[in-house]
């Protein structure tokens, strides 16, 4: 292999200059930022939708019925598909896959770009319904509410139909880069476990989102020319819809997840300075999960009308994913167990996941019971419910991501006092806002009602001020991070002292990654 | 035609062109593998409606011309047989060769759409339509619509995906005639190929499932 | 005020028969997710003291231990199974309804309630029913999903168009209690509130009868008080079914004395038994089964008649259905 001699100074961040090298750019890193600044747009635009209906529900009354119904449902479309889904293999994954594995670049550059521009050529479609008619069906689109609505559903369902090839693409490009390439030396025994989550959820992304894609397809020609498959009036199954709907929304929640997961299985043994505790085990765990979600849709339908034995069955099998779940929290307690802990921002993040998640995952077997899930289900329980796992897990794990990687990516330190006050922030805020939901969920307030019974206005008020404390801790993070980027002090370049090999390159790192390529000859755990 | 073997530039990432290779016959298979899943969408949706309404699916069946659904498929499967030997020809650096298997497939799916479009002309002058737009009088079923919205699902769908392919393999025709390919780097062809053998099977299970319905 | 409710005010009043073993289970999932939050944050936070790097310097090198994996796996197993079947017990008799429920049919539309009886008697947004009885609601929608959600029971099914769904309870708690619709249907759907009102045996009686219910409730009152008297009901459910089948032309091929040879199957005992189509497939008659009937006779053909029935979609309404199919049930 040849050996890269790149003049001082130079790095992936000023190598070529000006917009058109960014635009056509085929650097993976490049790439990762490009849709890390994207989604924090995006970020942005749900939050603002997320502040306005709390401002709504916390007595405020700032819109009409139907302006709130299109609000929550740009919140969730947003967030889902536009967030979380792409958030961390997309903005993170993109930026550390490839020097994880000692590789220059992923599999299929030129398909990453086009993955990028296929995000946000869907995105901006979706978007462009703001001025239009909007969409009121809620992000999981109804039928027949979503054939009947007038609004432009269609444009939304479009955006997302093509989101999700760049999802797919993603997930892809994901699994061929870790099959090929490789460094000589990285045995699948020595993957680093963020690497077999990115895996495990490529997996998910190239077999649950076709079936997405052939969903909303559906759904648009039903509403465009009545093909008559989901619409009851001529014939056709509204809870068709839910099926086909879940089979792939289930699997997502596993995109979301299993990153995230495999983010606080990276951090735990850097900042403990011990090994994870169970490797093979929490890359087992990651698999199991996966296969085990592609078989529990039907948990989203109990009440729905689907037979009593699907009803059984579903809940039997979602039962299955709490076991493998529960093994990696343990893990990664077990790893914190006579460790040298040091308290740095990923660190306070990865706390902030296991507390988050783990009541976010045992709300979780209230929905999986049957009983229990009769009365719970389409309340405010379930809201909370998956607010946890999905900001306890997506989320967290993403600003742990951020905090650990951003002295690679940028080559700049921020401050970390400033960083602790933030994690606080937004610990706090998160839980003021949602844990008073699972007591609404239970005294039965339904979800997406934009009015509600006198009884419960309390607790809604405590979350909308909550929603507050959250915002307030986002408004804080941006500011020390981007006053790290105008001013941090130079980044060392490995600040954490990881034993990976992404951290032995430089912050931040040449175009190549690698001045040459990397021989590895020992786990990437191995902190004696 | 060239003789002297000049080494295929790979990207930088990859150790050879071999490993390129490799590395981009599994990308392909992985996509293979999504198409699957995306067909298999509509796939499970013509199970579900057929075994709920089975004895409409089979009367609606008759409307399809099960003899003009052969000859797409012997079309088809002979534009497998030439884009292989168009690979093969690559292969071994018969450019010509390739040249004459690349139109002939490309001329192939081009019969493929014009029977094609024979077909839905015939539906379209019968109101034989999905859904909503379904206007004969002939069947009785009150489900008809739903059969003809599978079918135009699931051929439109595939047809798209032929249509696709036939751009890809004019690229192909072009660089071909430039001179891009040959012993030590016919990878596009290669991947164009399975491509086109995924789109062929794919019809090859449709043909039964719509024309041959008992 | 709340915190008097059950369970220190998070969960609702317990107002029918299974909402004491649903709360029990409930309270059960709740102690036992807090042990094992406290058994697993409680470690963390006393890692997170203990092992801190001022107090120690250097980390232990532990890569895994075989037997407390298998204790962390095979335990929360077996607790996941315990939950699992406690879940099913409960659920299964939260959705088999006894056979001697009282039926109501009930018609969600956007965005309102309508109570349909067998009396004949048709309610908007407020349900009348009897204490400590079972009663079932045989649901559909007349647009989009509504789902029929009454907290104080714990029950919720979805009410779905096209087709029936069911659900069950036994009140066990006089006055009123509220009705919530449960799956967003569109710009009212929050507002799509409505009362179910727990009546007495006498005030039962007389609400069968026709007549005004008092509007007291121990909750206090909701919604509008009926004022003046409702007119009692000329015809019963089944009655208003029987005229339909004249008014709407089903006369001119089914009968309900039973007698055969006719150019349609008989209502005679049809409701419940099991009927033999054209291709050999066997089909309860069910509400289903005769809505389907009604509205796509092509789709099943009973054997031995011949596919002349014309489709009824779009002709009739839900209320209309459900007369006919109340007037072909009380055919035995």
């Amino acid at each position: 292999m040849s050996t890269i001699a790149a003049a001082p100074g130079t790095n992936y961040l000023n190598a070529t200059k000006g917009l058109r090298s960014w635009i056509g750019t085929l650097d993976h890193k490049r790439i990762g930022l490009m849709y890390l600044f994207t989604i924090l747009c995006t970020f942005l635009m749900g939050g603002v939708f997320a502040i306005m209906v709390r401002l709504q529900l916390g007595g405020f009354n700032i819109m009409t019925a139907d302006q709130y119904n299109r609000a929550f449902t740009y919140h969730g479309t947003i967030m889902v598909f536009m967030v979380v889904i792409p958030m961390i293999p997309a903005a993170i994954g993109n930026f550390a896959l490839p020097m994880l594995i000692g590789a220059k670049d992923v599999a299929f550059p030129r398909i990453n770009l086009a993955s990028y521009y296929i995000f946000l050529t869907g995105a901006t479609m979706a978007a462009y319904t703001l001025f239009a008619k909007g969409v009121d069906t809620g992000w999981t689109f109804y039928a027949p509410y979503s054939i009947r609505t007038g609004t432009s559903a269609s444009w939304v369902l479009m955006g997302a139909f093509i989101m999700g090839f760049s999802s797919i693409f993603t997930g892809l490009n994901f699994i061929v880069t870790i099959h090929k390439l490789r460094a000589p030396g990285l045995t699948w025994n020595r993957l680093p476990l963020f690497c077999w989550a990115l895996y495990a959820t490529s997996v998910i992304q190239v077999l649950a989102t076709p079936v997405l894609a052939i969903t909303l397809l559906l759904l648009t020609f039903e509403r465009a020319t009545g093909i008559g498959i989901f619409d009851p009036k001529i014939g056709g199954d509204p809870v068709l819809f839910q099926h086909f709907f879940w089979f792939y929304s289930h699997p997502a929640v596993y995109i979301m997840a299993l990153p995230a997961m495999g983010v606080i299985s990276e951090v735990i043994p850097v900042f403990s300075r011990k090994p994870i505790f169970g490797y093979k085990a929490i890359a087992l765990a990651t698999f199991g999960i996966a296969l085990v979600a592609f078989l529990v849709w039907g948990h989203h339908m109990f009440v729905s009308g689907q037979s009593e034995f699907a009803n059984f069955v579903f809940s039997l099998l979602t039962m299955f994913v709490a076991v493998p779940t529960g093994v990696k929290v343990f893990s990664w307690v077990a790893t914190l167990y006579k460790g040298s802990l040091r308290f740095n921002a990923p660190l306070l993040y990865a706390f902030c996941f296991l507390f988050v998640f783990t009541v976010g995952g045992m709300t979780g077997m209230f929905l999986a019971a049957l009983a229990t899930d009769v009365h719970l289900t389409d309340t405010y329980f379930v809201v909370a419910h998956f607010h946890y796992v999905m900001v306890g897990s997506t989320l967290m794990g993403f600003l742990a991501a951020l905090h650990f990687y951003f002295p690679k990516m940028f080559g700049k330190m921020y401050s970390e006092c400033s960083a602790k006050w933030g994690c606080f922030l937004i610990f706090m805020g998160f839980n003021v806002t949602f844990f008073p939901q699972f007591i609404l969920g239970s005294q039965g307030m339904p979800r997406r009602y934009y009015a509600y019974v006198p009884e419960f206005k309390t607790l809604n008020q405590l979350s909308t001020f909550g929603s507050w404390l959250i915002a307030a801790g986002f408004i804080w993070t941006a500011i020390y991070l981007g006053r790290a980027l105008v001013a941090g002090a130079k980044a060392p370049s490995n600040p954490w002292e990881a034993l990976t090999v992404d951290w032995q390159t430089a912050s931040p790192p040449i175009t190549e990654n690698f001045e040459t390529t990397p021989v590895i000859t020992s786990g990437p755990y191995e902190y004696r | 035609m060239s003789t002297d073997t000049h080494t295929h530039h790979f990207a930088h990432h990859f150790e050879s062109a071999d490993h390129e290779l490799e590395a981009s016959k599994e990308g392909m298979w992985v996509f293979l593998l999504t198409e699957v899943l995306f067909f298999g969408g509509l796939f499970c949706a013509y199970a579900i409606f057929r075994s709920m309404y089975p004895e409409m699916f089979h009367e609606a069946h008759k409307y399809l011309n099960w003899k003009l659904g052969a000859l797409n498929t012997v079309i088809l499967i002979t534009s497998s047989l030439t884009m292989a030997m168009a690979v093969s020809a690559c292969q071994k650096a018969q450019r010509n060769k390739a040249i004459v298997n690349l139109i002939l497939t490309f001329l192939l799916a081009c019969g493929f759409l014009v029977v094609k479009s024979f077909e839905y002309a015939h539906k379209i002058h019968e109101g034989l339509l999905p859904g909503a737009l379904f206007h004969n009088h002939e069947i009785v079923h009150p489900k008809a619509p739903l059969f003809f919205s599978i079918y135009f699902g699931t051929t439109g769908l595939h047809g798209f995906h032929v249509i696709c392919g036939m751009i890809v393999i004019l690229w192909l025709l072009f660089r071909t005639i430039r001179g891009d390919f040959d012993k030590g780097y016919f990878m596009p062809v290669e991947l164009v190929g399975l491509y086109w053998h995924f789109v062929d099977l794919v019809w090859i299970f449709l043909f039964p499932l719509l024309y041959l319905v008992s | 005020m709340l915190w008097t409710l059950p369970f220190f005010g998070t969960l609702p009043v317990q107002a029918s028969e299974i909402a004491s073993r649903w709360d029990a289970f409930y309270i059960f999932l709740v102690v036992l997710s807090l042990i094992f939050f406290v058994i697993v944050f409680g470690a963390m936070i006393i890692f997170a003291v203990k092992y801190n790097k001022d107090r120690r310097a250097k980390a232990e090198y532990i890569e895994g231990n075989h037997l407390l994996e298998f204790f962390w796996t095979a335990i929360p197993t077996v607790i996941v199974m315990v939950i699992f079947v406690w879940g099913y017990v409960v659920y299964r008799d939260m959705v088999q309804a006894p056979s001697d429920a009282y039926e109501i049919r009930v018609i969600a539309k956007q965005w309102l309630w309508q109570f349909q009886y067998e009396t004949g008697r048709s309610e908007i947004n407020k349900i009348y029913v009897p204490l400590n009885k079972p009663v079932k609601l045989v649901m559909t929608s007349e647009d989009v999903i509504h789902s029929f959600f009454v907290p104080n029971f714990r029950i919720k099914k979805d009410v779905v168009p096209g087709m029936y769904s069911q659900v069950w309870f036994k009140a066990t708690v006089l006055g009123e209690h509220h009705l919530f619709c449960a799956e967003y249907c569109g710009t009212s759907h929050s507002g799509m509130i409505g009362t179910v009102i727990v009546l007495n045996d006498q005030d039962w009686k007389n609400f069968l009868k026709g007549r005004e219910i008092p509007a007291a409730g121990s909750t206090g009152a909701m919604g509008t008080a009926a004022a003046g008297e409702v007119a009692a009901p000329t015809m019963t459910m089944a009655e208003r079914g029987r005229e339909l089948s004249k008014t709407k032309g089903c006369v001119a091929c089914h009968n309900d004395t039973g007698a055969a040879g006719g150019v349609a199957p008989t209502y005679k005992g049809l409701y419940g038994s099991t009927v033999e189509m054209t291709d050999g497939s066997k089909v309860v008659a069910d509400d289903n089964y005769i809505r389907e009937s009604i509205e796509n006779p092509q789709a099943k053909i009973v054997k031995g008649y011949n596919p002349v029935m014309p489709m009824f979609k779009g002709l009739l309404k839900e209320d209309e259905i459900n007369a006919l199919i109340a007037y072909i049930k009380s055919v035995k």
